[in-house]
């Protein structure tokens, strides 16, 4: 085993072939690690961020809002509220004598600035120790409002991310089911799992509508309270990511007998697969034949694109490391279309059905990896001799410090990766980090000096690039 | 104007940062440390992507990574085991260990779990230096956990003896761009000087072939222990508390020491080459005489596209203060003072910094948010803003530029590059303001035109 592996660690780290897949995961972060992941709070804010029209307050010491303020780019067609970053910054003698009163005085000022249509209040570790009665606050000033005010249980040290996802699940699940379903399409589903990261969710809202489907609601990318809370008059959920709104999902499954069904929207296999599954599930023909001709028309221009930079990207080496490991599945699908190999795959959040996964959609030899950290990361890159890494800002160092092409496929994303144009795009970017000229100057490849004379093709290519 | 913001319970918006965050960047600068947060996860994680994405480049922050079953019976295991595992894959020198929110809370003694860790681990020569500050996030700011890890790394490190040449710089917060000239300044007087923290190489490295397991650079340990025998001591900050590593290092070794305000713009850099004049007993090094001059030379040629322009300033204190002090001096006036910290010397040092300028005082405020600063600029009209890149919304909004200093620069790249120390740094403030209001003007100009 690497070097870099701690004994601990090492049930967390499969490579296939090796012998059978029986991966660890789903455990608390190891300390001293430097764990890549963050937390329970960190769960929660993610998933219900997005919710544009709802007040969004951070009931604990100044840092976890801050660290959170308008993370994601998850972009709303209206409102904005849910870029702001409001906190009760709780102070010494609070966390004596308690913050209930100051929470309480806190939303009741806030609410009567935005009037926003709901709030959520996230407790944070701190909170959780010294007891404040988050969900009494809660009541007290719902009724005073008259609008839902939802505490989220996040206290950091609860769990991992996954028990975020949770917690906030079971916040939106409160207000599912609180208003008329009447009008609804027979067609109709609800969005779960996107971000609208970029916009995305418009995408996506747009091939379903040229297919005739409406979404009632968007769990939570460009999300709204009133949409939310009539989403249980949908006749599906389509949940995307692996962790992060399921447990909605199986909640709406239980209560209204809605079913659902996963999908993914990166890469084109996936996103077609996606189109195929909505339409299919309605059963009607019509539905059918436009996912069909849909398809067929983005593929007939992306296709040939996407052969052009194959060319150059051929054989090139990719690792992975995500935060949910369903996306993971997309990215190996969408490389090897790009004619590149996937040699390292890992995510820190996946669970052992994730992993059995990837175990068989990856190539003998591919480290699959759960809850990482960078000396581990870092090892791999190098002992693979990756072109690529893809992962979050908190990868991105890692790459380039030691002269390794990076592509962000994050929360912070500015391009639309979803969809076919999303295909397009990231193509487009894998393209342009991995044949950049900058990489001929790094230690990594400097040292092989062989580099530059002997490979006159990869100048000429250098040169075109410029 | 004299209205006062008044107070709103809810922080919108936050003009400052947690204190561990602080002492994680503190620890960061000395020579084979690894920052160590004893808390959840999730702190660590998340101070280290908001660092990586100012500095892009790698910060391992390790954590005791807590659960909840440690929250309830303590952290103390957790600490153990992580430190194991930190000097196992890491071999520090020293780890610096800052408490958060969660373990001050439940009351780990660190100071204890430490002691019996090491009566532990007796045998193990391996065992690393280890400096505990205690940064309880709901108390102060990120510059607050800077200035109590250097204190606690003073003190727990610094041994006198007989008093040797150098001298001790205690910079504060400033960007690597900051440290590399102050360092170059001090060989330039020939002065041999003990900067800490130094991230200059730490939070500013080489591309390399191996991921650095702790990055190169930092302060060395061995400069740090003889802080106590150093000839004097200069600290950085108008805004500091009373009780600070120089303050300790003057109480416990007798070592004078000057407080100066961050050498920002010419009477604050004057004030800093005359104290290491006096100091090396050298004149003022040729090179930053002509630096000084040409910086003169510049102020004049481009005064009249700055006269008169209003500013709104904001950020950690200190800076707030260099700044203000800087555009008075070109004759910006700045009509906002603004921070999130609450030191309570703000006023008192800004209304120092421009006693002898013939500008109106400024409105000066401490522990404000974006949501209050907005509603001060919008009263205000300001022409600019300058601060760190969390005011783009807000720049954004009222329409004007933001000249992006200090800490955090998330939405350019080159945060740790930007030099606003010293004559060099203040032409390069200069510059930037004055082109930035030609660039104003020309834009809005329907015909554009070519010419200054």
């Amino acid at each position: 085993m690497h070097s870099a592996v701690l004994q601990e660690r090492t049930a967390q780290i499969h490579r296939k072939g090796d012998a059978p897949l029986n991966i660890d995961c789903n455990k608390d972060s190891l300390a001293g690690a430097v764990s890549q992941r963050a937390c329970v709070f960190c769960g929660s804010r993610v998933v219900l961020y997005p919710i544009a029209d709802a007040l969004h307050l951070v009931h604990g010491p100044i840092g976890c809002a801050v660290y959170t303020w308008d993370i994601r780019g998850a972009l709303s067609s209206g409102p904005e509220l849910h870029r702001l970053s409001f906190s009760t910054d709780l102070q010494e003698i609070d966390v004596i004598f308690g913050g209930e009163k100051k929470l309480h005085a806190a939303l009741v000022e806030l609410i009567d600035r935005y009037q926003p249509k709901a709030a959520f209040v996230y407790s944070t570790c701190i909170v959780g120790i010294i007891g404040d009665d988050l969900k009494a606050v809660c009541r007290a000033v719902a009724e005073e409002k008259n609008i839902p005010v939802l505490p989220v249980q996040s206290e950091g040290f609860k769990g991992n991310k996954r028990a975020g996802y949770q917690a906030a699940c079971k916040a939106m699940f409160k207000l599912v089911g609180t208003a008329d379903t009447a009008g609804i399409s027979p067609y109709s589903i609800n969005i779960l799992g996107d971000f609208n990261l970029a916009g995305e969710i418009w995408l996506i809202r747009e091939y379903l509508e040229k297919i005739g489907i409406e979404v009632v609601a968007n769990i939570t990318g460009d999300g709204r309270v009133d949409d939310i809370r009539r989403c249980h008059g949908a006749a599906l959920n389509v949940v995307q990511c692996s962790g992060a709104t399921m447990d909605l999902a199986r909640m709406m499954e239980e209560e209204y007998q809605i079913p659902n069904i996963r999908v993914s929207y990166f890469g084109v296999e996936d996103m077609a697969q996606a189109l195929y599954d909505i339409a299919g599930f309605f059963k009607d023909q019509v539905l059918i034949d436009r996912t069909r001709e849909l398809v067929r028309e983005e593929l007939s221009t992306l296709l040939p694109e996407l052969e052009q930079y194959k060319k150059d990207l051929a054989g090139k080496k990719v690792a992975i490391y995500v935060g949910g490991s369903f996306k993971a599945f997309s990215l190996v699908k969408a490389f090897r279309l790009l004619g590149m190999d996937v040699v390292m795959v890992g995510s820190q959040t996946g669970t052992r059905e994730d992993y059995q996964e990837l175990e068989e959609i990856t190539d003998p030899g591919t480290i699959i990896v759960d809850d990482s950290n960078p000396l581990e990361l870092s090892g791999f890159l190098k002992e693979k001799e990756v072109d690529l890494f893809v992962g979050g800002v908190k990868e991105r160092p890692i790459a380039y410090k030691l002269g390794v092409g990076f592509c962000d496929h994050n929360h912070e994303r500015k391009e639309i990766l979803a969809g076919f144009l999303g295909m397009r795009n990231f193509a487009r970017e894998v393209y342009s980090s991995v044949m950049s000229p900058v990489w001929q100057f790094v230690p990594r490849l400097e040292q092989e000096e062989t580099f530059l004379e002997s490979v006159p093709a990869g100048e000429e290519k250098i040169q075109a690039n410029l | 104007m004299s209205k006062i913001a008044p107070k709103y319970i809810a922080t919108t918006n936050a003009c400052k940062l947690c204190k561990p965050l602080g002492a994680a960047l503190a620890f960061r600068g000395i020579e084979g440390a690894v920052p160590f947060l004893h808390g959840s996860q999730g702190c660590a994680t998340y101070m280290r992507r908001y660092i990586i994405s100012h500095f892009n480049e790698p910060i391992d922050i390790a954590s005791s990574a807590l659960g909840e079953k440690n929250a309830i019976y303590g952290g103390g295991a957790n600490l153990k085991q992580g430190l194991n595992n930190v000097i196992a894959k890491y071999n520090p020198a020293l780890v610096g260990i800052a408490t958060t929110c969660l373990t001050e809370t439940i009351g780990d003694d660190v100071g204890m779990i430490l002691h019996e860790y090491h009566r532990e681990q007796e045998n193990n020569t391996k065992s690393p230096l280890m400096v505990q500050v205690s940064t309880p996030s709901y108390s102060g700011t990120h510059m607050e956990g800077f200035h109590a890890a250097v204190q606690s790394v003073v003190q727990q490190l610094a041994r006198g003896g007989p008093t040797d040449q150098r001298i001790n710089l205690l910079p504060g917060f400033v960007s690597p761009a900051d440290l590399r000239y102050l360092k170059q300044l001090l060989v330039d007087f020939g002065i041999s000087a003990t900067v800490l923290p130094d991230l200059s190489e730490t939070l500013d490295g080489p591309a390399l072939r191996d991921y650095p397991l702790i990055p190169r650079g930092g302060t060395p340990i061995e400069d740090i222990r003889k802080m106590g025998r150093g000839q004097a001591t200069i600290e950085f900050g108008h805004t500091l508390p009373e009780k600070t590593a120089a303050a300790f290092l003057d109480k416990t070794f007798q070592i004078s020491c000057k407080r100066l305000g961050l050498p920002i713009g010419i009477r604050e850099t004057d004030v800093f080459l005359n104290t290491l004049t006096e100091i090396s007993g050298r004149p003022i090094p040729s090179e930053h005489d002509a630096a000084r001059g040409r910086l003169v030379d510049a102020m004049v040629d481009g005064h009249k596209y700055v006269f008169g322009k209003r500013a709104v300033v904001y950020g950690e204190e200190d800076l707030v203060v260099g700044l203000t002090s800087f555009l008075a001096e070109i004759g910006v006036v700045p009509v906002l003072c603004a921070s999130g910290g609450k030191s309570g010397r703000l006023r008192r040092a800004v209304e120092k910094v421009l006693a002898k300028m013939n500008v109106p005082l400024p409105e000066i405020h401490e522990d404000l948010d974006f949501f209050e600063i907005e509603e001060q600029a919008r009263e205000l009209a300001p022409d600019l803003l300058l601060g760190h890149s969390k005011g783009y919304g807000l720049a954004k909004r009222l329409e004007i530029p933001l000249i992006r200093v200090g800490f955090p620069i998330h939405d350019r790249v080159g945060g740790q590059r930007i030099l606003h120390l010293g004559y060099q740094g203040a032409q390069n403030l200069f510059d930037r303001i004055a082109n930035t209001m030609i660039q104003v003007k020309q834009d809005s100009s329907s015909v554009g035109y070519s010419y200054m």
